[in-house]
């Protein structure tokens, strides 16, 4: 009982990048606290799912085998969770800040009346004291996020409901094994005594794989190329960069001229303009047209090999050499320290 | 034919997307007085799916629901502008310091008072908390279906709506029973702008309150035209249990906040080197500019 439980995504038999970060900080916070880790299977066609998860220190597997339960919908999945809740009593639960795990938190923190902090970036154990009350709270989850737009860091404490719910998107934790021998139990669900007909009105039509369309407006970091990347090529190394960063990749007007990326990505006076918090201009030299579209980000990074390229005189960083050999850096770097 | 009463979940957030230069504070913090105050963006896009619904149905209505300060009632006015026929402020001191679960109780409330409604359609999230819960926990509280990350409602019908979802890596197409409750993502349609006939009926529209405050209360106009009322819902209006509201009802509680500094300086030179380049990524993350 008061155990960590983390619900896994399964997608086609393979349990989810997301879910196994979650698994390695609940292990983590499991040793911290002294309780076991369990993990939620929901899915169809789980048998040896377990196999998956035992080397990430899971000691007890729920497993609920349906045909009914994949692909994911709401309502049946959160039911089963509900009342394993109910049951098991845990005091922390996880879940991947995900399109399931932001659909599937909120409901079940509302049917449960629990606290469910979104999009955490650190999850620590902490004690709390309300001085009013006298009273202290030890061993809480400090759930850790940014609000504001990113522009305050906020520390989210649940003193008296539980579970304490979180969930974490992909990335942000590191994904280890405990120990390839590491084995725990499977306990299988009831599925039918956990799911009622009415929990299957909501009826998948159709799913496939459709690009996202780019949206430069809401992007918080952008990686910015101008003609100086060189090549189409070469742009990936911003998506790369992007990508393990979280932002969007946008382009100066004479890069999308030269069919380095495309007009929805152009950044300046004829294209989008924008105020991230963070924009890194690669290879581009800034002119005007172009800063009309980006100067007022709140920080901005300019790499490129020309010490006189306008775009220095508004960055607050400046590194000037090569964009190719920076970038790699920066990737290797981050993806090394961030977790 | 059919038509459909729609309610929008709306909020009044500050401009959190664009903190520029000019919204900073001398210590690198952000000024949030400095930020205006606007309709949330995916409130709109959900407004807007909404409106296509009363496009297709002639004498479909849309309500605008709100929970927030007398200010609030903007972001009703707004929408009325661009073709919601009416609005709710849920406003009242008990709901303040309300987390996303004393605001979804307080809302569902809202609702079971308004009573009549065949949806719920609200933005996927708010750019002030991103958390993307409060569609979901009104969903739980009415005890209705959701439908979260739809880019579309391709199709409705009196007893069923179809929808275009968008997941990480490609869409779903799902059939939900009505009523349900339909969170809109930003990739949707975005919302049409005023319109100008609209406006004009509409530019007077005030709670009674803001009547009270302009001292127009005695105008016949707001009996003569009962639209230009925007329904006012204190917490003696809707039935709920007080241990639930605002602070003493959130489950989670804000135990610190830290500020962000962005500082912007005279441009710093880096050098290509591993060790510079390392040092920039390793201050990036420590001010939580990256990460």
């Amino acid at each position: 009982m008061n155990n960590i439980f983390v619900y896994c995504e399964i997608e086609e038999g393979k349990v989810a990048d997301v879910s196994l970060e979650l698994l390695t900080k609940g292990r983590s916070l499991a040793d911290e606290l002294g309780c076991k880790l369990e993990a939620i299977a929901i899915g169809s066609n789980l048998g040896g799912i377990e196999k998956q998860l035992y080397p990430y220190g899971v000691d007890v597997v729920h497993v609920a085998d349906d045909k009914r339960l994949a692909p994911y919908t709401t309502l049946p999945h959160s039911s089963i969770v509900v009342k394993l809740f109910q049951q098991e009593k845990p005091q922390i639960a996880l879940m991947g800040a995900t399109t399931i795990g932001r659909d599937l938190g909120p409901r079940v923190s509302s049917a449960l009346y629990s606290g469910l902090t979104a999009d955490c970036t650190s999850l620590e154990i902490g004690d709390h004291e309300e001085k009013k009350e006298e009273k202290v709270y030890k061993n809480l989850l400090y759930q850790i996020r940014p609000a504001f737009g990113g522009n305050i860091i906020a520390t989210i404490i649940n003193p008296e409901h539980r579970p304490q719910m979180a969930t974490v998107r992909e990335g942000v934790m590191k994904k280890e094994i405990r120990s390839a021998s590491y084995t725990g139990e499977v306990k299988p669900i009831d599925v039918n005594s956990m799911v009622a007909p009415e929990d299957f009105v909501v009826e998948i039509i159709e799913r496939h794989i459709e690009k996202k369309r780019v949206n430069l407006g809401v992007a918080q970091i952008i990686v910015a190329g101008g003609y100086g990347m060189g090549s189409k090529e070469n742009f990936n190394q911003l998506y790369e960069l992007a990508e393990v960063l979280g932002g969007e990749v946008a382009a100066s007007r004479a890069a999308v001229d030269a069919g380095f990326a495309d007009h929805e990505r152009q950044v300046g006076q004829t294209g989008v303009t924008v105020r991230p918090k963070l924009y890194i201009a690669c290879g581009i030299s800034g002119q005007i047209q172009h800063r009309a579209g980006m100067q007022d980000s709140a920080q901005i990074i300019a790499i490129n090999t020309d010490p006189g390229a306008p775009i220095n005189s508004i960055a607050d960083y400046v590194i000037n050499g090569n964009v190719l050999e920076v970038i790699p850096k920066m990737i290797k770097y981050y993806k090394a320290n961030s977790k | 034919m059919k038509t459909f009463k729609i309610i929008v979940l709306a909020k009044q957030v500050p401009d959190t997307r664009n903190v520029g230069k000019d919204a900073m504070k001398a210590d690198g913090t952000v000024n949030r007085a400095a930020l205006p105050a606007i309709f949330n963006p995916e409130d709109l896009n959900a407004l807007e799916q909404a409106l296509r619904i009363k496009d297709q149905f002639p004498g479909s209505t849309i309500s605008i629901l709100t929970m927030g300060p007398g200010r609030a009632a903007d972001i009703i006015r707004e929408g009325m502008f661009r073709g919601a026929d009416d609005g709710y402020l849920l406003t009242d001191r008990a709901f303040a310091g309300s987390d996303t679960l004393a605001t979804s109780y307080a809302l569902s409330r809202a609702i079971a008072k308004i009573k009549e409604y065949d949806l719920i359609v609200c933005g996927r999230q708010a750019i002030d908390g991103d958390t993307a819960q409060v569609g979901p926990q009104v969903a739980e509280k009415l005890h209705l279906p959701q439908i979260t990350y739809v880019e579309e409602i391709q199709q409705v019908d009196a007893k069923s709506i179809t929808l275009k979802r968008r997941l990480e890596n490609g869409v779903e197409v799902v059939k939900a029973p009505i009523p349900s409750v339909i969170t809109i993502t930003g990739s949707a349609s975005p919302c049409r702008s005023r319109n100008a006939r609209l406006l004009m009926k509409y530019k007077h529209a005030k709670t009674v309150t803001e009547r009270q405050n302009a001292n127009e209360d005695y105008l016949s106009l707001y009996s003569d035209r009962p639209y230009l009322n925007i329904q006012e819902l204190t917490v003696n209006d809707v039935v709920v249990e007080a241990s639930q509201l605002g602070l003493t009802g959130s489950p989670t509680k804000v135990k610190k906040i830290d500020n962000v500094v962005l500082q912007a300086k005279d441009a710093r030179k880096i050098e290509p080197s591993d060790a510079e380049i390392n040092l920039l990524m390793k201050e990036l993350i420590d001010s939580h500019t990256i990460g």
